[in-house]
């Protein structure tokens, strides 16, 4: 079951994955921050800077999905820890977009609904780039 | 381990049904139009919803128009009319333009722009005005000139004495003006500046009052409802009164989100708007109206709207604006876009004696498209009464497809109503048939 019993199979994280992960992880952490700046100052422009960073995380984020989707033709990959991961992104991906949708409603509209779902975006993000960079080997991907 | 995919699936559910959307089985032109119209409450869900005109040809076609009038294309071919303006010697002048030009801030205003082009015309603005001129009376325009060019998206036209006023997107300008003059003789004169910062709404709506000393301008919001920032709303969405003579300028009124059209009620002097409202609260709200415009009135936006309906959107909130609020006079139906007004005059004829031509541009925030027509909203003791009554319609076909788009309408005294179409770029004439 467990395909990192296998040392053999064992590569390094290629590093345009290990920058794609982390990139989203900033750039979430980005529109969540922003989101926090409108929501205590009414500053409007913050809302536009987290639609733009929302909109660069779904890109990186959705780069990540496509190549971990590929892996899973793998056999071995469709189930543990690689499973989990490509739910994750797709988790991500999902409620990100949603988020996106959220955050093109007009000035206030955004809140609350905005604020937290980029709490749970970015949450998602770190889970997935820390199972990417500690102990996923995906070498091959993407 | 699969919460995260089920919380992905239980949000697309939400983003599925939320852009189902029941509201839209309401009628058109019902419970939001007249004076006490009914209001929804407010929804808007993760997608606004969006039906963009889908362009055709007029071909063999026509706009439909009551029975007792005739309908014809005096001019065709212009350049994105908007407004005209019917002179003492019969002559029409058309604005010509397409301003605006907001830079882009968001995904979303990248991706709205584009598709909202889609049911606009293509061709490039004018930055004229053209004269039309019917020299033997038989109702067909022969003459046509270039009355001025290189103006800056002009839009609003009044003529006060030999002065004819045009208010581009940025200024008010006026140029001398004698009877039977079909070209300007020299470039104009800046009356004063307007605010052009931004111009999300980059409409300048003119008229002249009825003594000529004074102009009034609409200038619109820098926002559907504050999504530029507050800062970006100081001088926006209200009404100025500008002295004819020095070009001194007061605000007159405020609070009109977007105010396309101005006209002076004959008899009574009073001035009259009509204001295009904000979007994205639903198919049915809120009203654009019609108004009469009281000075130093506040009329909500951005904060509230048809009268004390507090907008959630907008912080920080205000309830002492919100209690000042004045409500609107005539509801004409939400989104239908008004863009143009106009007093009737007994020439017209019957039942379009007494009350003002409304021009509806039309929706794009509605499932089932609204406006797209003229209406004629009757008065009687100078007062709005009854319902709107279509008098020129037929722009959105059966099929779907979209001829034409009502933009500004003005009425020639000896009987007949202009009505410009910024869609198929041409100028319609209604008269009572001979």
């Amino acid at each position: 079951m467990d395909a990192t019993v296998d040392r053999s199979r064992q590569k390094p994280l290629h590093p345009v994955h290990a920058f794609l992960v982390s990139a989203t992880v900033t750039l979430f952490l980005g529109a969540l921050l922003s989101d926090i700046a409108y929501a205590t100052s009414y500053q409007v422009q913050w809302t536009n800077f987290a639609s733009w960073l929302i909109a660069a995380g779904l890109l990186f984020g959705g780069i990540l999905l496509v190549f971990a989707l590929i892996g899973l033709r793998h056999a071995d990959r469709r189930e543990g820890r690689y499973l989990l991961y490509g739910l994750i992104l797709l988790a991500i991906w999902l409620l990100g977009f949603i988020n996106a949708l959220v955050h093109a409603k007009d000035a206030w509209a955004v809140m609350p609904e905005g604020l937290i779902l980029s709490a749970i975006v970015l949450l998602l993000a770190c889970g997935a780039a820390w199972m990417a960079l500690s102990n996923l080997r995906m070498g091959d991907a993407p | 381990m699969k919460r995260p995919a089920l919380w992905a699936v239980a949000g697309l559910s939400v983003l599925v049904s939320a852009c189902g959307n029941d509201a839209n089985r309401a009628q058109e032109g019902s419970a939001d139009v007249g004076p006490q119209p009914v209001l929804p409450e407010q929804q808007r869900g993760l997608l606004p919803n969006m039906t963009i005109a889908s362009p055709a040809q007029w071909g063999d076609q026509r706009p439909t128009v009551p029975r007792g009038y005739v309908i014809a294309a005096i001019a065709t071919d212009l350049r994105i009319p908007r407004q005209s303006l019917v002179l003492p010697n019969g002559d029409i002048l058309v604005a010509e333009g397409k301003g605006g030009g907001a830079p882009k801030l968001t995904p979303k205003d990248v991706i709205a722009g584009y598709i909202k082009a889609q049911g606009n015309s293509s061709v490039k603005g004018g930055d004229r005005l053209t004269l039309l001129r019917d020299g033997n009376g038989d109702g067909i325009y022969e003459n046509r000139s270039v009355f001025a060019e290189d103006l800056n998206a002009p839009y609003g036209l009044a003529l006060i004495g030999n002065q004819l006023y045009v208010a581009n997107q940025d200024a008010l300008v006026r140029f001398d003006y004698t009877d039977g003059q079909t070209r300007a003789i020299a470039a104009p004169v800046k009356v004063t500046d307007l605010p052009s910062a931004i111009n999300h709404h980059w409409t300048k709506a003119l008229t002249a009052s009825a003594d000529g000393r004074f102009l009034y301008v609409g200038i619109g919001s820098n926002s559907n409802i504050t999504e530029r920032g507050m800062i970006a709303e100081v001088g926006r969405a209200m009404v100025w009164q500008v002295d004819a003579q020095t070009g001194a300028h007061k605000p007159y009124a405020t609070g009109l989100r977007n105010p396309t059209a101005l006209a002076i009620q004959p008899g009574t002097g009073q001035l009259w708007a009509v204001v295009n409202e904000r979007d994205e609260l639903g198919p049915n709200l809120p009203p654009d109206y019609l108004t009469s415009v009281r000075e130093g009135g506040f009329y909500g936006w951005p904060y509230s709207y048809w009268g004390q309906n507090v907008d959630p959107r907008v912080r920080p909130q205000d309830p002492q604006k919100v209690a000042a609020a004045i409500t609107p006079d005539y509801g004409l139906g939400s989104h239908v876009a008004p863009l143009g007004v106009a007093f009737s005059t007994p020439a017209m004829g019957g039942e379009f004696a007494d009350g003002v031509f409304v021009g509806e541009h039309g929706s794009w925030n509605r499932e089932n498209p609204v406006g797209y027509k003229v209406v004629f909203v009757p008065f009687r003791e100078g007062r709005p009464a009854g319902a709107p009554i279509d008098f020129v319609s037929g722009f959105r076909g059966t099929d779907g497809k979209t001829r034409g788009r009502p933009v500004g309408v003005s009425v020639d005294p000896r009987g007949a109503l202009i009505v410009a179409d910024d869609l198929s770029n041409t100028l319609w004439r209604v008269t009572p048939a001979p």
